[in-house]
């Protein structure tokens, strides 16, 4: 296949028929569609939710945080704002988006009595899981379900007849804050994320993948696709010329703005500082993801896309920062606070899921590590962090991270019964690393 | 690693000590816990070579399997383990205490109390490491299934009768075991390297001796020194002075003591099988009891320096004084207890092999709900811990230095007092994130309003000031008192119900069907060798 044939909307169109065939036609109880990032999942979730809906199926939708199903209902509100929609949430306060109050076809309660016979009702499933009802829904969407754990599923399940799964398997998987080791191996191990769990007991439910990823850019799709996605691939739907990144300020010629412009030009950077074993929160690290922010803002960037055809400012909310430890984000938040720069999003991988922005900077996970553990070789959390960008990606890492995944491979036991996931963390880390040699920037501030 | 640990390495590398991780007790002991410490066969995965258990640190009782593939001797190993270990047990299970227990009602749905009865001790088993954890799984899950020649008179091999019996109950406190904050069952390194912090790796601190090494060397010994000696040190003989805690035995003892002297009581076996006359075998029934006399004599040599260890190590742990919320946990022990006690009396059947996919997902809402409460707790418990809380900017104490009413909007406005505190922690605050801390041992909750000025944060107070118009004396912090706030939740709200086992939905292979009891282990050509 080569770009010239491909047709990318037409791709995508087609998976999209046949996901919404199976999922209002077919037999089978449920239905199970893999989206890598930015494939448009949460357009798939509200069109098929406006289909079941005007099909006159009474649906649920379950979303795994409140900031997931808030945005899914100003979505739907969006698409149809004559749906009657309800909003099930918790009693705390803020629970959630004040946004909501302002729709007048959304209807938000604690109780789902309050909701009953409303077309479609969307909650987390933590919320979801102290319901009951005497007749269970004709329908259900989950979302995010490669993200769901099986015993979240397992407290859900009973709520609905057939079932549309959606998610994302190359993202974070599901953990347990205990071992459960105990259960490895077993179909519905209570630790596994929920799709597995499923698959394992219904084997022949129809399997679909959306095969266009709208987000990620020409210059990312291809390494994204190859490290993380190596036996699903997909491309891009937008091709080297459709996206661009301007600076009005020349580069002075410092590590930062040289690795600006590198990854400007070719989709992604690596700003590679001295090897070094740092603690977690490595100053000289945070440092320089604060001056490359910095100089991101200063130089009055500029992003050419297909959505617009004149250039949009690249300003603070378009551009993310993505770290492994919460404490490293609070690291990097300090610091930008001192360098004069409060509205840049920085976050772990965990919570940036599911997020875009034009440009991320990520400090590499094993940047300064000593050792490479089973946390920081996680494939999701690279996914994550390297797939958040619709222009460019810039990689803040120490050198020596190669010998390091050389030195340390992956020792995890092998349990009986479960499924091996490939890539391993391993792999995929060589995988990306040589690619973003490439793109390297060597720096000593 | 967090980073309050990683300097207590770093100091107990620097002073040669072992440094306090913990000034309190996380962990209940027993006034009379029942020690064990077992060893296995190499190569023989559940056979066990004998063992010194007892509540007595000074009468041990040595019980050995002179040849460990023979399956009679090590049933007889096995029925003379029920007999130390069940009484034990049995005089916890008699005498209770009355207690209330919350159910819900089959008829309304609604959560009732009920009484009940609960036991008003509960015995405790200490093994000296964490694989002696997974051999009191591993004898359990060996034992639950057997039948004894009563319930089933053609069974090829009958065990002796109190063996199943034993094997549910190390199954169940193998199970217990795994509930984080749970002493039902405890390896003593684990509660050693919790409450200090060793100059070794973690994988280190499971070697008891060198564990022990660290927190307590003999004069004239740094911790590193003791600790190598304890790992590395060897006889004359090359058999190591220190022997390893267990299970697994030292190879070079496996070769060089334990295989010629369990080959001679094989041979004084057979040569007495083979004797001709009774004067022979006289003869040779004395031989072969010097022969098993040696084989003990080598168990007991190489149980018994970790025996006194756990005694120590036990010592050791006695100074300390109990933590606050230890004596509400056992209580959580003492009901597991209570509740396995009631399923044998009532004459259910052994715990299955695999739990059910709602058994499985309720223990891990459990022990994730009490890895949750343990956390907390610890921390509300020990200053020190809650240092490495604040240290991690999870929690942050300082003192009051303004306080200002306020009052909720509304009908009936309520206090919602402003508190200012001065701080020099870090806490990770984001806007409007909740905090807590202990008021007389109940959480009372705040919520961050921002920032004045680098460690100056404002607090709005949101409960626990009673419910008048003015909150109650002492419910508001004043001015000048020192407080400390935690970004955790103390308490661990319960999880949503899940399904019955017999209403286990599609998604999870729908329900699992009639209880079937579950069938004997079939004997295999290893078991008879």
């Amino acid at each position: 296949m080569t770009t010239v044939d491909f047709d990318p909307g037409a791709a995508a169109g087609r998976a999209t028929d046949a996901i919404l065939h199976d999922t209002l036609h077919g037999a089978e109880r449920g239905v199970v569609v893999d989206s890598p990032p930015g494939a448009g999942k949460s357009t798939l979730v509200v069109r098929a939710a406006l289909e079941l809906a005007g099909a006159g199926r009474p649906l649920m939708v379950v979303a795994q945080t409140n900031a997931q199903v808030d945005d899914l209902v100003l979505r739907l509100a969006e698409k149809d704002p004559e749906l009657p929609v309800g909003r099930l949430h918790s009693s705390d306060t803020d629970a959630y988006d004040a946004a909501l109050d302002a729709l007048p076809q959304v209807r938000t309660s604690a109780k789902a009595a309050d909701l009953n016979g409303l077309p479609v009702v969307l909650s987390t499933a933590a919320k979801w899981a102290h319901v009951k009802v005497d007749e269970p829904w004709r329908h259900a969407i989950v979302d995010e379900a490669y993200q769901m754990r099986s015993d979240s599923l397992l407290a859900v399940a009973g709520l609905f007849e057939r079932a549309l799964f959606v998610g994302d398997p190359g993202q974070l998987d599901p953990f347990s804050i205990v071992g459960s080791e105990q259960w490895a191996g077993l179909p519905y191990d209570p630790s596994a994320s929920a799709v597995t769990t499923l698959l394992a007991h219904n084997p022949d439910l129809p399997q679909h993948r959306l095969p266009v990823s709208w987000r990620l850019p020409a210059s990312a799709a291809p390494l994204v696709s190859d490290a993380f996605y190596p036996y699903t691939p997909f491309r891009s739907g937008t091709s080297h010329g459709d996206r661009r990144l301007t600076f009005a300020v020349p580069s002075d010629g410092s590590g930062p703005d040289r690795v600006i412009d590198e990854a400007a030009e070719s989709g992604w950077g690596l700003l590679e500082l001295p090897a070094r074993h740092t603690p977690r929160t490595d100053p000289e690290a945070v440092r320089a993801v604060a001056a490359v922010v910095r100089r991101l803002l200063d130089r009055g960037g500029a992003a050419t896309s297909e959505r617009a055809p004149d250039p949009v400012p690249l300003t603070a909310d378009r551009i993310a920062v993505g770290t492994a430890h919460r404490d490293q984000a609070a690291a990097v938040r300090a610091a930008l606070a001192d360098a004069g720069v409060p509205d840049v999003t920085v976050d772990t991988a965990n919570r940036l899921q599911g997020r875009e922005y034009d440009v991320t900077v990520v400090l590499h996970p094993l940047s300064g590590r000593p050792d490479a553990t089973a946390f920081h070789l996680e494939t999701g959390r690279l996914c994550v962090l390297a797939s958040r960008h619709r222009h460019a990606c810039i990689m803040i890492c120490r050198a020596g991270v190669t010998d390091l995944l050389d030195d340390y491979p992956s020792t995890e036991p092998v349990q009986l019964g479960t499924l091996v996931k490939f890539p391993d963390g391993w792999e995929a880390n060589h995988a990306v690393l040589s690619h973003l040699g490439e793109h390297r920037v060597t720096w000593h501030p | 690693m967090s980073l309050i640990t990683a300097l207590a390495r770093l100091e107990a590398v620097g002073t040669g000590r072992a440094q306090p991780a913990a000034t309190v007790r996380h962990r209940h002991l027993s006034r009379h816990p029942l020690v064990f410490v077992p060893l296995t066969t190499a190569g023989e995965t559940g056979a066990p070579l004998g063992a010194l258990v007892g509540t007595d640190r000074d009468a041990p009782r040595l019980l050995v399997v002179p040849q460990p593939r023979d399956r009679d001797l090590r049933f007889t190993f096995l029925a003379d383990l029920a007999d130390v270990v069940l009484p034990y047990i049995d005089a916890y299970a008699g005498s209770v205490e009355a207690a209330e227990r919350t159910e819900t009602d089959p008829e309304t749905g609604k959560r009732v109390k009920v009484a009940a009865e609960l036991c008003a001790d509960a015995p405790q088993l200490i093994v000296p490491s964490r694989t002696g954890l997974d051999f009191v799984r591993l004898l359990g899950r060996s034992m639950r299934f057997r039948r004894t020649a009563e319930q089933d008179p053609d069974a090829p091999y009958p065990a002796p009768p109190r063996v199943p019996l034993l094997g549910r109950w190390l199954t169940h406190y193998g199970e217990r075991a795994r509930v984080p904050g749970s002493s039902l069952l405890l390896a003593l390194t684990d509660v050693l390297s919790r409450h200090w912090a060793t100059g070794q790796s973690g994988l280190e601190d499971e070697h008891l001796g060198a564990l022990l090494a660290w927190i307590d060397p003999p004069e004239g010994l740094t911790g590193a020194e003791a600790a190598r000696r304890a790992e590395l040190a060897r006889d004359a003989d090359g058999q190591l002075l220190c022997p390893p805690a267990g299970p697994a035995t030292d190879p070079a003892f496996d070769n060089r003591l334990l295989a010629p002297a369990i080959e001679r009581y094989d041979r004084a076996r057979t040569a007495l099988a083979a004797a001709e006359d009774p004067l022979e075998a006289d003869d040779r029934l004395a031989a072969l009891g010097r022969a098993e006399r040696e084989v003990r004599d080598l168990v007991e040599s190489r149980t018994r320096p970790t025996w006194d260890a756990v005694w120590r190590g036990l010592d050791l742990l006695r100074a300390l004084p109990e933590g606050a919320h230890v004596e509400g946990r056992w209580t959580r022990d003492r009901w597991s207890f209570t509740g396995h006690r009631d399923r044998v009396l009532a004459g259910e059947p052994p715990q299955p092999r695999r739990d059910d996919a709602v058994t499985a997902a309720n223990k891990l809402a459990t022990r994730e709900r009490e890895q949750a409460r343990l956390e907390a707790q610890e921390a509300l418990d020990d200053p020190l811990v809650m240092a490495g809380r604040r240290l991690a900017g999870e929690a942050f104490a300082g003192e009051v230095t303004d306080v200002v009413m306020a009052y909720s909007e509304g009908r009936r406005p309520s206090p919602r007092p402003l508190v200012t505190v001065r701080t020099e922690d870090r806490p990770h605050l984001a806007q409007r994130a909740k905090v807590y801390r202990s008021l007389g041992g109940k959480p009372q909750s705040a919520e961050f309003v921002g920032q004045e000025a680098d460690g100056v944060l404002v607090l709005r107070v949101l409960d626990k000031m009673g419910r008048g118009k003015e909150p109650e004396p002492g419910s508001v912090p004043e001015k000048g008192d020192r407080v400390c706030f935690t970004l955790f939740e103390h308490e661990q709200r319960g999880g949503a119900k899940l399904p019955d086992p017999e209403q286990t939905p599609w998604t999870h292979g729908g329900p699992p069907g009639e209880p079937a009891p579950e069938a004997p282990d079939t004997v295999t050509e290893e078991d008879v060798l």
